[in-house]
Formats: structure tokens, C-alpha cells, sequence
């Protein structure tokens, strides 16, 4: 029992892509909602944006930080998922708002395409902008750039398109076309440096939180976020919500509450993996 | 009935009570006094056949008793372990006036274990009826309605959103209360009996309401997983947590056992617990396994603690340090908890539930210092489902609206449980979830009839 990998690989320096069966997820996911994975009987729960649809598979992609992603990371065809939950989290709010721009930062960017492409469905225009520390960090370019009427790459060290920040291209497109609305996807830190770009124009701006979670169904209370001076739970009451709002720095302080563990496990798990690629073949 | 000494207990997640022997369960049975209008049987919210099977065990026809427990009963294990009998059976058993009442709880698990230990067999089913319900949760109420529903002859899906069937058995209950090879193995037997069990589905999401409203009857046992915060300043710190998040980690994710298992939990040193329920007294059991030194902290007087006596017994023996009389007003720290602010309360008339109204006394504030905060102050509904199904009615907590027979006011929608009667007891969601399973069958069949 599980649910099969059908394509997996490396996309870029430590991002990666799986495509997992999945028809129960596949049939029902909407843009901007996730789904959580439990690799085997002794994994953890982790939350995974859902980054694409195909029939009955949906595609993951993540940046290998810890154990379970590293693990993930390891997966070839073939394999098994012992558990994958989803469609969780409210769909990305959609109608037809105009001029839409959607900007995404590292392995954020997983998660632009399929958001990019409900907002051309609904009647918008659509730009994209995506972000990289360097060229080698870059996903998606070419899937941006089909599903998006325009599409700006920056990097920070000017490797690939404009040298600079995500933030720097948002500045020039909120100044010049003034767009209606504006989805930041990305990193904590960018998520907060790049969304004050459109506060002073107040274009409602969407960013996708991704706190710890355990259940991802509203159970536990794991993934609280302080948004408008409330609690919420990331998981039933977002991913999504109004980047204006949101309490960035309570955000990346719980992101922080299990370091000294992570570390723990990933240490572990890189002495025991080999050739044969983990825990599997070592009981 | 052994009890394994503190010392020992205090370091596993194993059973603290051993059972009783065979011997000890045949004496015991042998004190029932057989009335001939038992009370006991009134007192159980299933109606077990109470002197029936007391009369197979002192007769040491251990198989005979398990036949008559699971007519009424499917999950008996679980409850000689869990259901509050000193208010149930046990508290209405006439020999309790002069005497100590017939241990009905522990016979009934003797007799759940003997079975299980040989060969159960799942109770016979009806004719197919060629009928499919689809039972939401597989926690107290879904797996008793599903077991009901499948040996009446309808075919039953049941949808869990966790990677495990049982709910708050699994997650929520700890080992040491309910082993968890005893929750697996009545599972098994509820699949044995024909019930397709889907973990990993999210009922609403995974499985779209136009789907699941296109079964013939819909049972709604989602619960009441929503866990409460008490709104108070340093809430997010890290290392707060809600009973539901902690016990978690460690009763289903084996938090306890990391990095073996993935999942983390906060090793603290000094754990404050807030609430005086029976889900405050397995946190705080489960933070002194961990090796943390805990205090409990509630609000009202030790003898309106809404937790089992028992429970809190043994909380106590274990080292579990009770402040009663105190509310948390804030919890202090910079990015990780330091400790607790109290107030202290005096008991003033009666609230609406009849218990003293506790109120805070000015200027009585007091700090405990603590690396972890456990807030089990209660549970709700979750609505994540019965938020989006058009046309039922709630109460004033969120939960379902039902009729005595678990009818929503939609036309093939039933709930029970603690999604129902929001947050209650195993034995009496079980209750609820067979009821309605009846009705549901009536239903059902009336149908067939047209």
C-alpha cells in the first residue's frame, strides 16, 4: 500500500520534483492548495504545496533542507509514498481582477504555474516574476514563460536576467501598470521584504504561509499565524492570506522551534545513507 | 487487578494496569447479585447485557461473555479501559451502597482480552442490502456506526484524514491508558466484518461532498478535533502547545521515540499544563514520561477537576504537581517559553453549569517558570466538513444539530459523537453512533420497501 512515484529529478541546485499517484489528491486540487506526505512508517508529516496536475498525479517540488526532504530527494520511479494527503488548505481566491502579477522566490516558484494559469483561466492578464540567488538556483522558467503574458527573471548576482531582487522587477511593474493584484510566494524573509512593495499602492497582495504543521486539517494548532492581530490556523484558514496583514516575524520565529532536531535527524540520516540511497535498505 | 508501580511506569508508554487473572475475574463476576431489574445495564449508555455476561464469566465461560458483550458492544477492549464506569455501570450497581461495586469495567476488559488472545470471530452479517453508506472518521462514533452498519448488510466506506484509523483512540488516548495493538487489532476486526477503511482521506476535499452525498446515507463522526486556546498574550511562543498537538507528536507520530521516528516534540524540564480534564491528565502523564517535571494548572478546586478520579490518582502518584485555583493570564518569554503567569481565583456562587464561578483576586498574580505550556482546555467541532455541507443546523458551539436518533437537518445525514454532542466521552459517542446507525438502517429500508 502507498502511493507510486512516476517521475522524479533534480531541477536545480537542491530543488527537486517528484510526481506522485495520487488520483484521490489529483481529482480535486485547485491552485494554491497543498498536501501532506509521510515518506514511510517512521516519517514525520510534511506539508507540500501542489505545483502541478496531470491526471491522476500531481507534482511536488522542494528544496532538500532536512531529513525528510533530503529522503524525498532519493525517490525514483517506482518507489512508494507511504502516505499523501490532500487536497488541504482553501484554493487560491480567483476572479477576474484585471492585470494579476505573480512573483515567486526559490523553490517558491514551485508553486507560480499553477496559480499563474487559474488567473489566466479566470479572464486575467498575467505577469510573472520569478526569483533566484542564481541562474543555478532557477526553476520554471520556461513554464512561466508559456502560461504568463509577460515574464521577468531576476538574480541576485546577475547570472540570469535582471541583477537584483524579485522585490526590484515588483517596484517597476506596480510603478508602471499599477496591476490590481499581486501573489508573493517564496521564502519567510522574501515573502515579507517583497510584499511591502505594494502596500504604500495598496494592491491587495497574496502570500502562501508554510509553517510546521503535523495533521494539516486544523487538529493540532502546530501552524498558528498571527494574521490582522488574530491567530490562525495556516492550514484550514489559509495557506493564502493578505500579505498585508500577516505577522512575518511570529511566522519565522515558529519555522525556528525545531532547529536544534532537524539538525539531529539530518546528521543522522547522511551517516546512514549510502549508494542505496537510505533508510530502506538498512531495516 | 495489578498495577504497576510508579517507578516503573513512569519510564514507558506501556499499560499501567496488568489485567486480571482468570481466577480474579471469576470471584469478581461471582459477587453480581443477578437482579432482576439491573441497574447497570441502565447505567451504560450501550446497554450492554450486564448480568449475562457477568454470569458466563463466574461460571468461567470467558468466550460465552464476549458473545454477549459484542452484540451491544463492538469495541470492548476499548471501553473496559476508557469509559467512565463509576458514573456509568458501575456507579449504579446496588452493592456500591453498602459495599464496592462489581468491577463491571475490568471484567468486561478480562473478557475482551481472553477473546482476543484466541481466535475472535467478527459477528455474522446480515443479507447484502445492496445499500452504501459512507461513514466520515474512524474515531469512537465511525468505527461503532460503520461495525453496526456493516452487520446490518449495507456496504460501508469509511474516510479518515490521518495515515491511521481510530481518531482520538489512536492520537489522542495514550498507550499507557490504551495500548494501541488493542485499538488495531478491533480495527481489524471492524475490516474483517467488510468495512473498506480509506485513510488519507480528507471527506469534503479528497472525496468531494457531490461525491460523498451520492451514497444512500452519510454518518458524520468527525468529532471534536478543533482544540481551544486560551487567547492569552505569548500564546504562539515556542513551545506552546495544544493537548491535541502534543499528544500527537507522541502517541501517533512517536515523538517520544525521535530521531528513530522523524517527528519531534520539545524535550522541557519544566512542563505547566492547563486544564483539569481527562485530556489534561494524559498530557501531563505523557510530559512525565518525557522526564519533565509538571504542573497542572487549573482554575477551579481539585474536586471539580472534570477528569476521572482515577485519572488524576494517578497523575498524582506519578508526580504530577497540581496548582488549583489558578488561571494563566500570560506566558512569558522572548522567542521560546519561560514560564506562566497566574492568577490566583476564589470559588464565587454557581455558573450556569452548577459548579462554583471562578473569579480572579486582584493583585494575586504569581510566575511559573516553565520551557513548555500544554493548553487542555477543550475541544469543538471541526468544521472544516460540516462547515461546508449546505443545510445542516448547529448549536451554539459549532456542533451538528441531532435528533435522538442522530438525524441532521439533512435528509441522509447523521452525525453522533463528539461532532454532536461536542466534546464528551468514548462510550457515549459509541452510544449516539449505534443509535443512529439504526435509524440510518431504518431508513435505508423503508427505502427498499418503496
Amino acid at each position: 500500500m502507498g502511493y507510486k512515484v512516476r517521475m522524479a529529478g533534480q531541477l536545480a541546485e537542491r530543488i527537486y520534483q517528484v510526481w506522485i499517484e495520487a488520483p484521490h489528491v489529483a481529482r480535486h486540487a485547485l491552485a494554491g492548495q497543498f498536501l501532506v506526505i509521510r515518506i514511510d512508517e517512521r516519517g514525520e508529516r510534511i506539508p507540500l504545496t501542489i505545483s502541478a496536475v496531470e491526471g491522476d498525479l500531481v507534482r511536488v517540488i522542494f528544496m532538500a533542507v532536512g531529513k525528510t526532504t533530503y529522503q524525498l530527494a532519493t525517490l525514483r520511479p517506482g518507489d512508494e509514498i507511504r502516505d499523501v494527503v490532500g487536497p488541504l488548505g482553501k484554493p487560491s481566491e480567483m476572479a477576474r481582477y484585471g492585470h494579476c502579477v505573480i512573483v515567486g522566490g526559490g523553490a517558491g516558484i514551485a508553486c507560480c504555474p499553477i496559480i499563474a494559469r487559474a488567473a489566466k483561466a479566470a479572464g486575467n492578464r498575467v505577469t510573472g516574476i520569478i526569483g533566484a540567488r542564481s541562474s543555478a538556483f532557477l526553476i520554471l522558467e520556461d513554464e512561466m514563460r508559456e502560461v504568463c503574458d509577460e515574464l521577468y527573471v531576476a538574480t541576485d548576482d546577475g547570472s540570469r536576467g535582471f541583477h537584483g531582487f524579485a522585490a526590484d522587477v515588483l517596484k517597476k511593474v506596480v510603478t508602471e501598470k499599477r496591476p490590481d493584484r499581486v501573489w508573493v510566494i517564496g521564502p519567510a524573509i522574501m515573502m515579507k521584504v517583497t510584499s511591502e512593495v505594494t502596500r504604500p499602492a495598496g494592491i491587495r497582495t497574496i502570500v502562501s504561509l508554510n509553517p510546521i504543521m503535523v495533521d494539516g486539517t486544523g487538529m493540532c494548532g502546530s501552524c498558528r499565524v498571527v494574521v490582522d492581530g488574530k491567530t490562525r490556523f495556516a492550514c484550514v484558514d489559509g495557506p493564502e492570506f493578505d500579505a498585508h496583514l500577516v505577522d512575518f516575524d511570529t511566522l519565522m520565529m515558529r519555522q525556528r522551534m525545531y532547529l536544534e532536531e532537524e539538525k539531529v535527524a539530518l546528521e543522522q540520516f547522511s551517516s546512514h545513507t549510502c549508494a542505496c540511497g537510505g533508510r530502506k535498505s538498512h531495516g | 487487578m495489578a498495577e504497576r508501580p510508579v517507578a516503573e511506569r513512569v519510564r514507558d508508554f506501556s499499560e499501567v494496569d496488568t489485567g486480571l487473572s482468570p481466577q480474579e475475574a471469576i470471584e469478581e463476576a461471582q459477587r453480581c447479585l443477578q437482579c432482576k431489574k439491573p441497574s447497570c445495564v441502565k447505567g451504560c449508555p450501550v446497554e450492554v447485557n450486564i448480568p449475562a455476561f457477568l454470569a458466563c464469566v463466574a461460571g468461567g465461560d470467558f468466550l460465552g461473555a464476549a458473545r454477549i458483550i459484542k452484540q451491544d458492544n463492538l469495541l470492548p477492549a476499548i471501553c473496559g479501559r476508557v469509559c467512565p464506569q463509576e458514573v456509568q455501570c458501575e456507579g449504579a450497581c446496588l452493592l456500591g451502597a453498602k459495599d464496592s461495586p462489581v468491577r463491571i469495567g475490568d471484567l468486561e476488559r478480562f473478557v475482551a482480552d481472553y477473546e482476543r488472545a484466541l481466535a475472535p470471530r467478527p459477528p455474522t452479517r446480515a443479507e447484502p442490502t445492496g445499500r452504501r453508506v459512507a461513514v466520515v472518521g474512524s474515531g469512537p462514533a465511525g468505527l461503532t456506526a460503520a461495525a453496526e452498519l456493516a452487520r446490518l448488510g449495507h456496504t460501508v466506506v469509511l474516510f479518515e484524514s490521518l495515515h491511521e484509523p481510530g481518531g482520538v483512540l489512536v492520537y489522542g488516548i495514550p498507550g499507557f491508558r490504551l495500548p494501541k495493538d488493542i485499538v488495531r487489532a478491533e480495527i481489524d476486526q471492524i475490516r474483517e466484518m467488510g468495512v473498506q477503511i480509506l485513510t488519507n482521506h480528507l471527506a469534503g476535499t479528497s472525496v468531494s461532498l457531490p461525491e460523498l452525498l451520492a451514497f444512500d446515507a452519510v454518518f458524520l463522526g468527525t468529532g471534536a478535533g478543533l482544540p481551544f486556546f486560551l487567547g492569552i498574550p505569548g500564546e504562539n511562543l515556542n513551545g506552546v502547545y495544544s493537548a491535541n498537538e502534543f499528544l500527537t507528536r507522541v502517541n501517533l507520530m512517536h515523538a517520544d521515540r525521535f530521531p528513530e521516528f522523524d517527528t519531534p516534540v520539545r524535550h522541557a524540564a519544566r512542563v505547566v499544563v492547563v486544564g483539569g480534564g481527562n485530556v489534561a491528565m494524559d498530557a501531563a502523564r505523557v510530559a512525565r514520561r518525557l522526564g519533565a517535571r509538571v504542573t497542572l494548572v487549573y482554575r477551579r478546586r481539585e474536586e471539580d477537576f472534570p477528569a476521572r478520579k482515577a485519572e488524576v490518582a494517578r497523575a498524582r502518584e506519578e508526580g504530577v504537581e497540581f496548582v488549583t485555583c489558578a488561571n494563566p493570564v500570560r506566558i512569558l518569554g522572548d522567542q521560546c517559553v519561560t514560564g506562566v503567569e497566574c492568577e490566583r481565583m476564589e470559588m464565587c456562587g454557581a455558573d450556569e453549569s452548577g459548579r462554583p464561578e471562578p473569579v480572579a483576586i486582584p493583585g494575586s498574580q504569581f510566575t511559573i517558570d516553565a520551557d513548555m505550556v500544554i493548553e487542555a482546555i477543550g475541544q469543538g467541532p471541526n468544521p472544516l466538513l460540516i462547515g461546508r455541507l449546505p443545510g445542516l443546523a448547529y448549536g451554539r458551539r459549532g456542533n451538528v444539530l441531532v435528533d435522538g436518533e442522530g438525524r441532521t437537518a439533512i435528509p441522509k445525514v447523521f452525525a453522533a459523537g463528539d461532532v454532536a454532542t461536542g466534546a464528551a466521552t468514548v462510550i457515549l459517542a459509541m452510544g449516539g453512533a449505534k443509535k443512529a446507525a439504526r435509524a440510518i438502517d431504518r431508513m435505508l429500508r423503508d427505502r427498499v420497501g418503496e
